[in-house]
């Protein structure tokens, strides 16, 4: 069997590209986890981010407008929730969830009217060298700077968190806001920040979905890749760069189904679909079974309020 | 001057207030809402919350809502009270109505008294092993609930998507996605001629009392509270934490269980794709704004399940989208939490003039 290798490469870049918003969701959680904020609305801000996307790239024109509308949408409607969490000290849990539900339905009601719209072309880097090296170049060149900057982000995150000043202050904040407040760190406002970051990139990951990965607007298209991305961030031990192994495993996993599909395998669609939310589970599983692992990656603070009395 | 001083302890009046106070800020912000979108605020409204409870049949509709709603919330509210973050009860209705939808399958072509209890029971027993996933993971793998229990939902959906479509689609049914309709026997009876409300509000009752019963009256109750309340005092009262667990989980699975059975074998009548319009994930809300309360379950089952109906008759009527039922929870949620400020805070009038 002679198997073509820019086949396989088209592939990976394939897989690479579902990956692309799960990657950007989770590293933005991943700060505000690190901050010691749990913050369950990833799933309501990416659905934002895909509509605001959409909507501002059909009324606009301009994909400039559309990708940072949706990233400020992804701020504003977590602003929401970090005045709730930070400033009236609610629990975390059920003001994420409040969050996604709201954000679905609200999603849904801006989009009525942009359902069964075609998108637009997203302009692509690096087009004119797609045939230059074997198996590589699909990988590496001909995506969409969203796709770049998705891939550079985990370093970029990584690099943040451990040498820079402002990322030490981050995690001082998420393992011990008490110490922190001592130091003459204002622990909420770090917090709101490291809030409406996560927001920004879960709004930049679902304009992504929307504009350039399917490109158009279906309701609730999101499904489920929020939690999916949540999950990525206790299996990455809140470690970036193993996020982006996460995501391409999920990523993966997404690709599969087409191919098995197209090979004619005779598996139920349903269950490839199902494949993710189940493989997340396993992976769960096998990562938190070492309860002290666990333990010692997790922000110590991670969703409990903290509340200083003046 | 005004100051934001704490309270001493959180204060009892308050608690029961917020839910109301909840309630007219959803109103007051979906108002404007309204009003953004092009419609008059007041007669939208109008539309949403009175319109569609004005008549016999609208009551029993709401009451229809409402029953899976309380019924999966009283579940809920043990998971909650004792800490637990079951979010998946969605799912747990699915798998509970697949089971009990399997059972009434089986005895599609006869009838018998026997028949709805059995198939009520296995509606239990479903969502109860369903349920059981994430509470062992845990407790054994300490896995954390709130992903699996969550990610179960999208599982649960495409099984219940796949036995439709495939093997238990109806043979004579020119491959809808539907099975057959159950024999008359596995249907729960309805209450009213002409009304679609159905036996399944007992069950709903039932739970509440047995809820009651259990919270306010037992050791077991007792327990779990002092368990959500701080797990290491339960663990040095000698509590088994890891059995309540289960338990809290065993129950809420058992009840949106028979959340779904009262839904396919109440107004469905067989099994399709949409067995639930996420009653599971709104039952969340209801908990909430009932305080984990029985009663106050059952006005929140009552107020959220307005939303649902208001949501259809808005867009029959208004043209107005019917996610709009979904931006009304999502806004409940946030102003209870929000107004639960008023529990631990107080606004203390200072005269700065001394």
């Amino acid at each position: 069997m002679i198997v073509d290798i820019n086949f396989v490469g088209l592939i990976i870049a394939s897989i690479m590209a579902s990956a692309v918003p799960l990657i950007l969701a989770s590293c933005g959680e991943l700060i505000t986890e690190r901050s010691g904020v749990l913050n369950l609305g990833v799933e309501g801000m990416m659905i934002i981010g895909a509509i605001s996307g959409f909507a501002l790239m059909t009324v606009t024109g301009s994909l400039i407008i559309a990708v940072f509308g949706a990233m400020l949408a992804g701020v504003l409607i977590s602003t929401i929730f970090a005045f709730l969490t930070q400033t009236l000290i609610t629990n975390h849990v059920a003001t994420g969830l409040a969050l996604t539900i709201f954000g679905i339905g609200i999603s849904a009601m801006i989009g009525k009217n942009f359902v069964g719209i075609p998108g637009k072309e997203f302009p692509v880097l690096f087009e004119g060298l797609k045939d230059t090296i074997p198996l590589l170049s699909p990988i590496l060149f001909g995506h969409s700077i969203v796709f770049y900057f998705a891939f550079a982000l985990p370093f970029i995150t990584s690099y943040f968190l451990k040498k820079t000043k402002i990322g030490l202050i981050v995690r001082a904040v998420g393992d011990s806001p008490e110490s922190a407040s001592n130091q003459g760190i204002n622990v909420r406002f770090v917090r709101y920040a490291c809030i409406l970051y996560g927001g920004a990139m879960c709004g930049l990951a679902g304009a992504y979905l929307s504009m350039i990965y399917t490109p158009q607007w279906i309701e609730n298209m999101t499904g489920g890749r929020g939690w999916i991305a949540l999950a990525l961030v206790v299996f990455s031990t809140w470690n970036p760069i193993k996020i982006l192994i996460g995501a391409m495993i999920f990523g993966g996993l997404t690709i599969i189904q087409f191919h098995m599909q197209a090979i004619g395998v005779r598996i139920p669609v349903q269950f490839l679909t199902a494949l993710p939310y189940i493989v997340t589970i396993i992976v769960l599983v096998v990562i938190s079974r070492d309860s002290r692992k666990i333990r010692l990656s997790t922000p110590s603070s991670l969703g409990k309020s903290f509340h200083k009395d003046n | 001057m005004i100051k934001i001083v704490k309270r001493d302890q959180p204060s009892k009046a308050i608690f029961f207030f917020t839910p109301v106070l909840a309630i007219f800020l959803t109103l007051i912000a979906g108002g404007i809402i309204f009003y953004i979108l092009g419609f008059k605020p007041f007669e939208a409204l109008k539309f949403f919350f009175i319109v569609p409870i004005a008549d016999k049949y609208g009551f029993s509709e709401l009451l229809l809502k409402a029953t899976p709603l309380c019924l999966i919330a009283i579940g809920l509210s043990f998971c909650f009270k004792s800490n637990n973050w079951n979010i998946g009860a969605e799912g747990q209705l699915t798998f509970g109505a697949i089971v009990s939808g399997g059972v009434a399958l089986l005895f599609y072509d006869q009838e018998g008294f026997y028949i709805l209890p059995m198939v009520i029971l296995a509606g239990a027993i479903g969502g109860m092993i369903y349920a059981s996933i994430p509470a062992i993971l845990k407790t054994y793998f300490n896995t954390n609930e709130i992903l699996v229990s969550l990610m179960l939902v999208y599982v649960s959906k495409l099984i219940l998507d796949y036995l439709v479509v495939g093997p238990w689609s109806n043979p004579e049914g020119f491959n809808f996605p539907e099975t057959r309709q159950f024999s008359d026997s596995a249907r729960l009876p309805l209450l009213f001629e002409g009304l679609r409300i159905h036996a399944g509000i007992f069950l709903a009752l039932a739970a509440v009392v047995i809820s009651w019963f259990v919270f306010y009256k037992t050791y077991l109750g007792f327990q779990m509270k002092v368990s959500g309340f701080s797990l290491k005092t339960a663990k040095y009262a000698g509590y088994k934490g890891k059995k309540m667990i289960i338990l809290v989980f065993l129950i809420s699975g058992a009840c949106a269980g028979l959340a779904g059975v009262g839904e396919i074998t109440g107004p469905i009548g067989q099994l399709h794709r949409e067995v639930s319009p996420d009653y599971g994930f709104t039952a969340i809300i209801v908990a909430f704004l009932g305080r984990l309360h029985p009663v106050g379950i059952i006005f929140a089952s009552l107020v959220v399940a307005i939303t649902y109906l208001g949501a259809e008759t808005a867009q029959i009527f208004m043209q107005i989208p019917k996610y709009t039922g979904q931006v009304f929870q999502g806004m409940i949620l946030f102003f209870l939490l929000a107004s639960d400020y008023l529990l631990f805070f107080k606004f203390k009038f200072i005269d700065t003039k001394k």
